[in-house]
């Protein structure tokens, strides 16, 4: 079976004053069209190498890294980006900003079409009638929401979510989650997100791969099934609590914390009661 | 609104000139000391003919030498904003050429091209103004962040393109800043030429002649009439940025 996105044994050293400085050293990942991989890994791992690397920004010193079977050698129109900055374009409003995409790989689309294209975007994640607002304007959480849909606009099958959320605040988060969610039922997507957030990675992706510290393998592969809608309350299940116990201990052992020996199995579905005092001193 | 806008520079303005006149009446200054604006009047008078044609002498070489400053440095802030190689070659040679005071360049320029004062006062203005242009569009350039970059250069956009739709317009607000700097400093240039080389013309001229016939009042009135020249321009580069780059300004709380 193929996978849309397959990158196998691939190595990379970046070239600084001192030497070479290798930042990766066989990472493998596969995600299946229409899947959610999340990446975590300790800060400095390589997360950010990964994207330059499927968005073709940048090739590996060695191993392979296909989209549809096909080897990635340059940027491609397919792909859409979004960063924990959202990088509007401050001189232009949100719509326009929307539209940037389409004025690079769809010149041949009207502009109202164009147009249309990003304000029914816009209309999905909650900002119709802040299109002719200025970045300046909006909040952090309606900033990155507009990034979301730029990354979108022009359909890509593959979205790169470079830790889109990691700026906002943890309501703000929880909210966007959820407009992740609904853009992806609307408008299938491929999608590979980096992030720092264990709590993220479980209620989002379908995949969860851990990776070493520098220079970076793919160290661990959580698949997560998914069936129905999902709420929050999921994220406070025993099951999630086993997950993310498994995820942490998988990040002590990147860091060199813990012992690669398996996370201690916690199956026992009694969530340990904390000892809460009846009156306060 | 309007009131803030304009009636407020006026007022402070005339309460400048009437502070001026009462220190001047109050030490009892004769007007060879100190020119008081009342004493501005009558050399306006006299000379308004000529105040219109030198005003129009020193206007016209000062736009023109800012106009080839802004063409000059913006095209070597280009290129210091591109690539690091030339932004390190260049730096040093650029800080050094602009710690040179211009004055001590102005005899050296009037002598090289003995006669060409419409050229001299030109060069001379453009000489002492594309600094500060060209410092400013390398650093906009340079400091653009990579993700701005990433975001079309992942579409595949070609370097032109990130150059129109992102890099240009991002850089604007530091090129305005750097443009009003460059206006008075414009100013200064025309005037040293003007001022320095003989059979000079324009309102260093004028400044020059008053000197020599000791008409401290018109020596006086030529520094308003540039300080008055220097505002009108400083405004039409704010008229500018309002258009073009009116987007950096945030609304004030």
């Amino acid at each position: 079976m193929t996978h849309l996105i397959d990158i196998a044994g691939v190595r990379h050293a970046y070239t600084t004053a001192e030497g070479p400085l290798p930042v990766l050293d066989g990472l493998e990942m596969q995600v299946p069209k229409g899947g959610f991989t999340a990446v975590v890994g300790p800060s400095g791992c390589g997360k950010s190498t990964l994207t330059r690397l499927v968005a073709g920004l940048m090739r590996p010193d060695e191993g392979t890294v296909q989209l549809h079977g096909e080897k990635v050698t340059g940027p491609r129109a397919t792909v859409g980006m979004a960063f924990q900055n959202p990088v509007l374009l401050e001189w232009r409003t949100i719509l326009k900003n929307v539209m940037l995409p389409l004025e690079i790989v769809s010149s041949k689309m009207s502009r109202a079409a164009q147009e249309d294209r990003a304000r029914h975007l816009l209309k999905l994640v909650g900002l119709e009638g802040f299109e002719d607002k200025r970045p300046s304007e909006l909040s952090g959480g309606m900033r990155q929401r507009a990034s979301l849909c730029r990354s979108l606009v022009h359909k890509p099958e593959v979205l790169i979510l470079d830790e889109p959320f990691g700026a906002l605040d943890a309501f703000t988060r929880e909210d966007l989650w959820q407009t992740l969610l609904d853009l992806k039922s609307q408008e299938p997507f491929t999608g590979v997100l980096i992030t720092h957030d264990l709590r993220e990675s479980i209620f989002l992706a379908d995949q969860v791969i851990v990776m070493s510290a520098r220079p970076a393998r793919t160290q661990y592969v959580m698949d997560i099934p998914r069936s129905g809608p999902r709420t929050l309350d999921d994220l406070y299940t025993p099951e999630a609590a086993e997950r993310l116990n498994i995820l942490r201990h998988q990040i002590e052992v990147a860091q060199g914390r813990a012992p690669a020996e398996p996370a201690e199995p916690r199956i026992d579905p009694e969530p340990t009661e904390r000892a809460v005092p009846e009156t306060l001193p | 609104m309007i009131f803030r806008k304009v009636g407020v520079p006026f007022a402070a303005m005339i309460l400048f000139l009437i502070a001026w006149e009462v220190l001047v009446w109050a030490n009892g200054w004769p007007n060879y000391r100190m020119a008081s604006p009342s004493d501005l009047i009558p050399a306006y008078e006299r000379y308004w003919p000529l105040f219109l044609e030198m005003g129009w002498q020193t206007l016209w070489r000062t736009v023109v030498g800012l106009l080839l400053a802004v063409i000059v440095g913006t095209g070597i802030g280009l290129v210091m904003g591109i690539s690091r190689t030339l932004r390190d070659g260049l730096y040093p040679l650029l800080v050094g050429f602009n710690a040179i005071p211009k004055a001590t360049v102005v005899p050296i320029v009037a002598l090289m091209f003995v006669g060409a004062h419409d050229f001299n006062t030109v060069l001379i203005a453009f000489m002492i103004s594309f600094f500060p242009i060209a410092v400013s569009v390398s650093i906009g350039l340079s400091t653009l962040e990579p993700e701005y970059r990433d975001i079309l250069r992942a579409l595949g956009a070609s370097q032109a393109t990130i150059f129109w739709k992102i890099a240009l317009p991002k850089t604007l607000p530091e090129f305005f800043g750097a443009l009003k700097v460059a206006v008075t400093l414009a100013f200064i240039g025309t005037n040293l030429m003007e001022i320095v080389s003989p059979h000079g013309r324009g309102l260093g001229a004028l400044f020059d002649s008053g000197k020599t016939n000791s008409d401290y009042p018109l020596m006086f009135a030529v520094l308003l009439a540039l300080a008055a020249l220097g505002i009108l321009l400083y405004y039409v580069v704010v008229a500018l940025e309002k258009t073009f780059a009116g987007w950096a300004e945030r609304p004030s709380g």
